[in-house]
């Protein structure tokens, strides 16, 4: 196993130390600060009034009732906000539209109708319980495929009348065609990955407070882009920017799901302008899981090209993907599938082709809301099982047949077939780490035995590579705006540090590592730095916290920015020892002249002097800014391995052991890099076997309360059990990569090829997720097993 | 309705609304804002308080039903203005990231260990199978808990 | 989110819970809440009054009686979890008490409760079935008692007055040679059974003396699944007998189709876990495994 390189001594706490986190002590006590904590004088609540109906027209709304009711003091319709200059219609973070409100009609259940605005929250709620719509309900298109058929159109808003969005490829079609042309095994499946919701445990919310005599709005957001969404408001608004601050406090969880702009955050602001005063809007679980942004719903037609020596040589993918009402993904703006084309995986293939389709439909629009690295989880889900279903039908190990096809550790940096270069990556070395944590032979024989008996047992392996960092400024921006991101440190005199950065951590642990990442450059205690982010009048811009890209970007800015500091700080030290810049070195947390180490002036002496004995000629002070571009992406990786049990009476699926062997570069804090894996195992383990936003043929949600929206208890979930390789990244300033979503990517296929292993001797070669009790039943029944 | 709730040890005499939630008169009336809320379905288990000692979901019992009772919630819980083992263990075991479902987490862990000293990690994983968490997958949850249980016996053992 | 409005009442003795209860028109009893809270906290009922009997002393206890078990209505499912005598000789209600909810809720909800909603997905219905208990309800009359078997009449529906509240569940003192065990298909924790099964058996060595089986959640309301009872008494418990009353079960009961899976699935869930229930049951009334 790697071992965790450490160079700092506790007290200083920089890079790999199991630092306690410096946020911990207020969220202990109840001091946390969320956004429904926020209370200001005279603050009103708004509720929303949505749609029973997937798809209607509007005849009426009467409002009449619920503002009669005492309290009551507005009800905002979309024939207002269009009066108010067509702010009825807002732009999504991928260039498309979406309505605030409607005026002709709804497209999705539970889409927002009306908003009431109301002295007090019960108010407000009894408000909405009080206004009346009428509507003439339409046909609702739930399938994809039946949308493409453009007998019912979704946004008749748009000038060419179909529910086709766009359409996007990837990689060498003729040169794909030729592999699969040639080859001696084609491999083909179809590959459902459902629509799924993130539900962080705190719900999405605003205050927004209009100070009208400054002609300022304090908008108090779960925002995981703060600075995006400033941008994005003032556009949109009219508003200068300069009079917008956006304060995105404690975030109770993101995923992704608080990047999307939501009717309701507009109807928020809105409110607060007309009626001066701050106005808040928290939504209910069921609002959330009803309306707010999806993920996944991705439906593929996948095909393996393999030699006649079981190497895989092609990848061939058609992806119908259902994108709701509009798309509302928040990918770069230049890949409407986000980074799905890294679907060629840890393979060394000749050649790939993959091509996407977007599709609207009548549900909430979105797209990558959940832990997915844009489109990542969808791609590696595809992969793997195509990879486990090849090795399975040419009745080889499935480990042995990746260790056979894998990138080879001398290929690195390794360019993909569709465009990528992997920075780093040591394939053989996570699986096999893998295998022999959990026992793979062993296992084998196991399985071999209980088969028969005819127990069922699987053992499904996942080797993924991840993609994140998004991204270069040459290729990646999000409406426009570049995805670099930022750190500006300053040092005080007496040596204590504040840091902000563009990025806004939502548990992720931000103030304790990127702290530690200051700790490392510079020597001062980890636990002397303050680390903020999230108020766009303080912190340098940057484009947020999504996507695992807090570390390859901010993170590298951080680093790079603490560099600068210590450049000036060699100066310094050097007036202040009467030596040359060149006769000095670096040590820990000083500079020391070489071959005479007691001379030396430690950093707190060397900030000291900053304000109180700079050289002549030198600005006072030491700080320091960096806009980090990354010159690529990062590339996690890693191979995990899941035993299940399958019961044949009632078809439960237990999950027996899950190994996890990650690697994120170097690692900053060992702990909260368990902890990042320990929850993306279980939002993977989620989808693989609980989770699903299910929709009948009229478009209503029947999942949209946690009730029937299942997510996993302590009972459920596992004892993961974690291993790690440490390939650092030959680019990023520390070597780190990211890691927050590496599990949620790596285990669902873990989980769904374990299911398939178990079964594949009865015939079964794929179950699509989530593997649900009654799915597995009917796989057996089909295959004649029961109890 | 007036009603007499004594909070975090200190008595609070109101007048609320029938319908109110005791959530909302945690969080709102009372500015004890650690109580959280998750969902709307009884599901999550974020707004867990102790009334008269028992974990109960704050959520679905009206503030009415409080009255002449007692409440803790995680505002309460250190002892002197030091961390309870239970806070202690999670911040030291990492059992939080985005801290919103910990204080329901820790009111149930708190009631767990008062009832069971020395729980089994099944028995812990059970007890907490009301609190959902997104964040930690529940492995350093139960090592917090675990830690704080050994903390709270080895202080019995010294008291004893 | 945020229920309606209601006017609330508090008694602090039966009597005038009973009282209220017929004098006050749209009046609905507040017991644990955790049904009724959640379904008004969502609009889905709104009753104009509530009556909390939560003050009302004496109806919460644990009690060995002649002949049978004497349990408060507003026992918390959480005392039947951890109470000794339930545990050792009661084990199918300790079996069940486990699986209702979640922890949390467990603190708050009561036995009385969950039978009274009479809701066909809750768990203490089928396993008061397979008891045979008989139920005490108060009423402006006095008090009467109603088998189990009467209890339940449709689907959130029960055969109490208008103006009746339950006092206490009485399940018969155990027989020798008596056993009985719940088992319960759930997605998670917390979810309502995708199905379960209530098993009470007596045996005579082998020989089942007596069997009554109660299935939650595979029907409009709790029922006894009698076939399946049928298959079982007189006979020999062996692999053949059981098998024939799994699949009685299965034929007999009326799931729906819904998230949890289709109807069929869930009739071979009946038929899986009768099989297994009764077995479980077996070994308990053979004085074996708990």
């Amino acid at each position: 196993m790697a071992d965790v390189r450490i160079t700092t001594p506790p007290e200083i706490s920089g890079m790999g130390h199991r630092m306690k986190r410096k946020e911990d002590p207020r969220f202990l006590q109840g001091a946390g600060h969320y956004v429904d904590d926020v209370k200001l004088p005279g603050m009103l609540y708004l509720d929303i009034v949505r749609s029973p109906y997937a798809h209607a027209r509007i005849l009426k709304i009467d409002a009449s009732k619920a503002l009669a009711l005492p309290g009551v003091l507005a009800v905002i319709t979309g024939e207002d906000l269009k009066k108010a200059g067509n702010l009825h219609w807002m732009p999504t973070l991928m260039s498309d539209t979406q309505m605030v409100l409607p005026i002709d009609k709804v497209v999705y259940y539970a889409q927002e109708v009306c908003a009431v605005v109301a002295t007090e929250r019960y108010i407000a709620a009894d408000g909405v319980e009080l206004v009346e719509v009428e509507y003439d309900p339409l046909p609702a298109v739930v399938d994809p495929y039946e949308a493409l058929k453009d007998e019912v159109i979704v946004r008749d808003d748009k000038e060419k009348k179909t529910n086709h969005i766009w359409h996007w490829e990837a990689g060498d079609k003729a040169a794909t065609d030729k592999v699969f042309a040639e080859a001696a095994r084609v491999v083909k499946e179809h590959i459902y990955i459902p629509r799924i919701h993130v539900s962080s445990i705190e719900t999405c919310g605003m205050v927004a407070d209009w100070d009208k005599i400054n002609g300022h709005m304090t908008i108090y957001m779960t925002s995981q882009a703060p600075h995006a969404h400033r941008t994005v408001f003032s556009l949109v608004s009219g508003l200068p920017e300069q009079q917008i601050r956006i304060i995105s406090p404690d975030i109770g969880g993101g995923f992704g799901g608080k990047v999307p702009v939501y009717p309701g955050y507009v109807l928020c602001a809105v409110a607060s302008l007309v009626t001066g005063k701050p106005v808040k809007w928290i939504e209910d679980r069921s609002e959330n899981l009803q309306a707010d942004s999806f993920a996944r719903d991705y439906h593929i037609d996948a095909e393996l090209a393999l030699d006649k020596d079981g190497r895989i040589t092609g990848l061939r993918a058609k992806t119908v993907a259902d994108h709701g009402a509009a798309d509302a993904a928040c990918n770069p703006s230049k890949f409407p599938a986000g980074l799905y084309s890294v679907a060629t995986g840890s393979y060394d293939l000749k050649a790939a082709h993959m091509e996407v389709d977007g599709v609207y439909t009548t549900k909430p629009p979105g797209g990558i809301a959940y832990r997915c690295s844009f489109r990542v989880t969808e791609a590696v889900h595809m992969i793997e099982r195509m990879v486990d279903i090849a090795a399975h039908e040419i009745g080889e190990d499935p480990a042995q047949f990746r260790l056979k096809n894998f990138i080879k550790p001398e290929q690195f940096p390794y360019k993909s077939v569709t465009g990528w270069t992997y920075d780093s990556g040591n394939y053989h070395g996570a699986l096999k780490l893998a295998m022999d944590i959990i026992g793979y032979d062993a296992l084998r024989k196991e399985q071999a035995e209980k088969r028969a008996r005819g127990e069922l047992m699987g053992i499904g392996i996942s080797s993924f590579t991840e993609i994140v960092g998004a991204g270069p400024s040459h290729t990646f921006d999000i409406l426009g705006l570049k995805m670099f991101d930022s750190c500006e440190i300053r040092i005080h005199p007496t040596g204590k540090a504040i840091a902000r950065l563009g990025t806004k951590s939502q548990g992720q642990g931000h103030e304790t590592t990127f702290a530690q990442i200051i700790a490392e450059e510079l020597g001062i205690p980890a636990s002397d730095i303050k680390i903020e982010e999230g108020d766009t009048d303080t912190a340098p811009y940057g484009l947020g916290t999504y996507a695992s890209r807090s570390t390859p970007t901010a993170g590298a800015a951080t680093a790079v920015a603490a560099r600068k500091i210590r450049a000036k700080a060699r100066q310094i030290a050097a007036h202040l020892l009467e030596v040359k810049e060149d006769d000095l070195e670096w040590n820990v947390n000083k500079f020391q002249v070489k071959g005479s180490p007691d001379q030396a002036k430690t950093i707190q002496e060397i900030a000291f002097a900053a304000y109180t004995n700079h050289p002549q000629g030198m600005e006072a002070g030491l700080e320091a800014v960096n806009y980090y571009d990354p010159p690529n992406l990062t590339f996690p990786f890693g191979s995990y391995i899941c035993v299940v049990d399958i019961d044949r009476g009632t078809g439960e699926v237990k999950i027996r052991r899950f190994v996890a062997v990650d690697d994120c570069g170097n690692i900053i804090n060992p702990m909260i890099v368990e902890g990042q894996i320990h929850g993306g195992l279980t939002m993977g383990m989620a989808p693989a076997l609980l989770e699903e936003i299910v929709y009948d043929e009229n478009g209503q949600n029947l999942s949209g309360t946690f009730a029937d929206y299942l997510l996993p208890t302590a009972v459920e979930t596992p004892k993961w059990e974690l291993g790690k390789t440490i390939t650092p990244s030959p680019h990023h300033p520390i070597g780190a990569k990211g890691v927050g979503e590496s599990a949620t990517v790596g285990a669902p296929p873990a989980i769904a090829n374990a299911v398939v292993d178990a079964l594949w001797h009865l015939g079964v070669r794929h179950v699509d997720i989530p593997i649900t009790p009654y799915k597995v039943w009917k796989l057996l029944r089909e295959h004649g097993v029961t109890e | 309705m007036n009603i007499s709730v004594t909070v975090n040890g200190q008595a609070h005499t109101l007048d609320v609304e029938p319908r109110l939630l005791l959530v909302h008169l945690i969080r709102e009336n009372l500015n004890l804002t650690g109580t959280h809320i998750g969902c709307d379905t009884s599901n999550c288990g974020a707004c867990t308080v102790l009334l008269d000692g028992k974990p109960v979901k704050s959520c679905t019992v009206f503030a009415v039903q409080a009255n002449g009772r007692t409440v803790q919630t995680i505002e309460g819980v250190a002892e002197n203005g030091n961390l309870h083992p239970l806070q202690e263990g999670f911040w030291e075991r990492h059992g939080l990231q985005c801290g919103y479902c910990t204080p329901g987490m820790i009111m149930t862990a708190k009631a767990l260990l008062e009832k069971n000293p020395n729980p089994t990690e099944d028995e812990i994983r059970w007890a907490i199978s009301g609190n959902l968490c997104r964040c930690t997958g529940y492995v350093k949850i139960v090592e917090a808990i675990q830690y704080a249980a050994e903390k709270l016996q080895a202080r019995e053992k010294v008291e004893a | 989110m945020i229920p309606g409005k209601f006017d609330y009442y508090a008694p602090t003795t039966l009597n005038e819970a009973v009282s209220l209860l017929g004098q006050q028109k749209g009046a609905k009893i507040l017991a644990g809440g955790q049904s009724l809270i959640p379904a008004m906290r969502l609009r889905l009922a709104g009753p104009e009054v509530l009556i909390d009997i939560n003050r009302v002393a004496g109806l919460d206890y644990i009690r060995e009686e002649n002949g049978y078990l004497a349990i408060g209505a507003m026992t918390r499912e959480a005392t039947l979890d951890d109470s000794a005598v339930v545990h050792s000789k009661y084990p199918l209600l300790a079996d069940t008490a486990h699986v209702v909810a979640d922890p949390l809720v467990r603190n708050l909800a009561t036995v009385g409760g969950n039978l009274a909603h009479a809701d066909p997905a809750n768990d203490h219905p089928a396993t008061m079935l397979a008891f045979g208990a008989q139920l005490i309800a108060v009423g402006p009359k006095g008090e009467r008692t109603i088998p189990i078997d009467e209890f339940f009449t449709g689907l959130f529906e029960n055969s109490l007055g208008k103006d009746e509240i339950l006092r206490e569940i009485r399940i018969p003192a155990p027989q020798r040679g008596s056993g009985g065990a719940y088992l319960k298909l759930e997605r998670k924790v917390g979810d309502y059974a995708i199905g379960a099964v209530a098993v009470f058996l007596t045996l005579d060595g082998d020989t089942c003396k007596s069997a009554r089986i109660g299935l939650t959640n595979v029907a409009s309301t709790p029922m006894r699944a009698r076939q399946a009872e049928a298959a079982l008494v007189g006979k020999r418990l062996d692999d053949a007998t059981i098998k024939a009353a799994g699949t009685a079960a299965g034929a007999e009961c009326d799931p729906s189709s819904d998230l949890r899976g289709a109807a069929d699935y869930k009739r071979d869930v009946i038929r899986v876990l009768t099989m297994r229930a009764i077995r479980k049951a077996m070994e308990r009334a053979q004085g074996g495994s708990r």
